[in-house]
């Protein structure tokens, strides 16, 4: 079975895309690597590789969660299966 | 898995240390005697001369950085002799007489008074001289603990973070129990992870130093600023590569250190390490070659180098390894990548697999074989500067 995305931490809110590309409308399969779990996301959008999906729905203002730690701030809100990147996630620092 | 190799064959120097290269250096003081530096360079086969941009003017911890820096480049194991050029003779034996510490064969020459083609004709009969010397060595067989390596990632995606670190990292943890020298760097690129990171100190005494380094180094960033830094931290590479935040790539970066290894003492930039084996973090601005030339000052001989999106940097001195786990960049820029642990992605390769194949080309490489860095002629030889000359 192919794995179209990782995941670090159960805990983790976003997955990695591994694969070339997840196309919009694709049921992906994931791997969480802290539980060996397998999980599927319907991605709603193009995710090309090393960019990366949300999990479950985050809210404007949330904590992204990658590593099982704080990677930033959504600045918008973002449905489970959606694109996570500059447009909608912010640094905590500077 | 268990790696065979137990040991590696370099050449052991007058001080003990060990180095997997055998350079003849020709070394300018400062930037004015680069032209001298490069003559010698080409008069003498087998020299490796290495120009650089400063040395004159520099005062107060500026200059005492610059002068760890030249002369622990001096100092270094990979290198076997050296040739001292600078303009005038004070700072010229200064050079000399730190590098001379070691027990290594090194001779100052200044122009001065005599001009270019005097003093080069004079250091080329030296460099000869010491290359005759130096091929004459003979590696010998050592002990793992002899090797001593340094670590920095770069163009880092979020391949680098479930990847191409994790393996550095399990390498660590390898050969962290054997009585390898290492170190890490890279305090800004640790921002957003410096308290996991402190918690990986093994003293208090560490973890207090590591914290007081960080604070000074981001209190300097919030200060210099002009706006949120995001165009420079993710850089442009980082970002089309995924990555999206610096807190983002700092836990990535992170992945570097293994799971067991805590680190032992914090190191000034280039100060070499005296607390015995294990891992350092040494205080390094996170610009590749900036990063990798204080460490090779350090004494360190050996680099691990993992990259995402493909950063093709090389040292004059410090072999420099580079893995990705980025299929796309092992596809395309194969011409740099020393290892390929891409298959992490695809789940053909788990992490102590890849860290026991990047300790096999680790000793490979210490035995002699040339890095892509080292094929492509890859010298980048950057002195980091902490504030402008007088």
């Amino acid at each position: 079975m192919i794995t179209h995305f990782i995941a670090h931490d159960a805990a983790d809110t976003v997955g990695v895309v591994v694969v070339e590309k997840v196309e919009a409308g694709q049921v992906a399969t994931g791997w969480i690597m802290e539980t060996d779990e397998t999980v599927s996301i319907k991605s709603l959008v193009e995710v090309p590789l090393g960019h990366k999906l949300a999990l479950t729905d985050i809210k404007n203002n949330d904590t992204i969660i990658k590593y099982g730690n704080d990677i930033g701030r959504a600045v918008l809100d973002i449905p489970k299966g959606g694109y996570v990147h500059v447009s909608n996630v912010k640094t905590k620092r500077w | 898995m268990e790696n065979k190799q137990q040991s590696f064959f370099g050449y052991r120097r007058e001080n003990g240390r060990v180095g997997v290269r055998n350079h003849v250096l020709i070394l300018p003081v400062d930037d004015i005697s680069n032209a001298a530096v490069e003559m010698v360079g080409h008069n003498i086969k087998g020299t490796l001369a290495i120009p650089h941009s400063y040395g004159r003017l520099q005062f107060g911890a500026d200059l005492e950085l610059f002068f760890r820096t030249i002369i622990g480049t001096g100092r270094n194991p990979n290198v076997a002799a050296v040739v001292v050029i600078g303009i005038e003779q004070g700072w010229t034996q200064r050079v000399v007489d730190g590098i001379a510490q070691t027990g290594k064969p090194v001779s100052g020459f200044s122009i001065e008074g005599g001009g270019d083609l005097a003093t080069v004709a004079k250091a080329s009969r030296k460099a000869q001289e010491y290359v005759q010397w130096a091929t004459e060595l003979q590696r010998n067989e050592c002990p793992l603990s002899d090797l001593w390596i340094s670590v920095k990632c770069g163009e880092s995606d979020t391949t680098s973070g479930l990847g191409s670190n994790p393996a550095v990292g399990s390498l660590m943890d390898k050969l962290g129990p054997l009585g390898v020298h290492l170190c890490f760097g890279e305090t800004s690129e640790l921002t957003g992870a410096e308290q996991v990171c402190a918690n990986r100190a093994s003293t208090p005494e560490a973890k207090e130093k590591f914290l007081s380094t960080w604070n000074a180094y981001n209190e300097f960033i919030l200060e210099k600023k002009t706006n949120d830094l995001s165009e420079s931290q993710p850089t442009k590479g980082n970002i089309a590569g995924g990555l999206t935040t610096i807190e983002e790539k700092a836990f990535g970066n992170l992945q570097k250190i293994g799971k067991k290894t805590k680190f032992i003492d914090v190191l000034e930039p280039a100060e070499e390490p005296t607390s015995g084996p294990g891992l350092y973090f040494m205080d390094t601005s996170s610009a590749a070659a900036e990063c990798v030339t204080l460490q090779a000052a350090a004494g360190f001989t050996l680099h691990l180098f993992p990259t995402g999106q493909g950063n093709v940097i090389g040292n004059p001195i410090e072999p420099v390894i580079k893995l990705t786990a980025n299929p796309n960049t092992a596809a395309t820029m194969s011409e740099h990548i020393d290892l390929d642990v891409s298959g992490i992605l695809k789940r053909e390769l788990n992490l102590d697999q890849a860290g026991s194949a990047l300790v096999d080309i680790s000793v490979r490489t210490a035995n002699g074989r040339h890095t892509c860095a080292e094929s492509l002629g890859h010298r980048e030889f950057v002195l980091t500067k902490l504030f402008r000359s007088a």
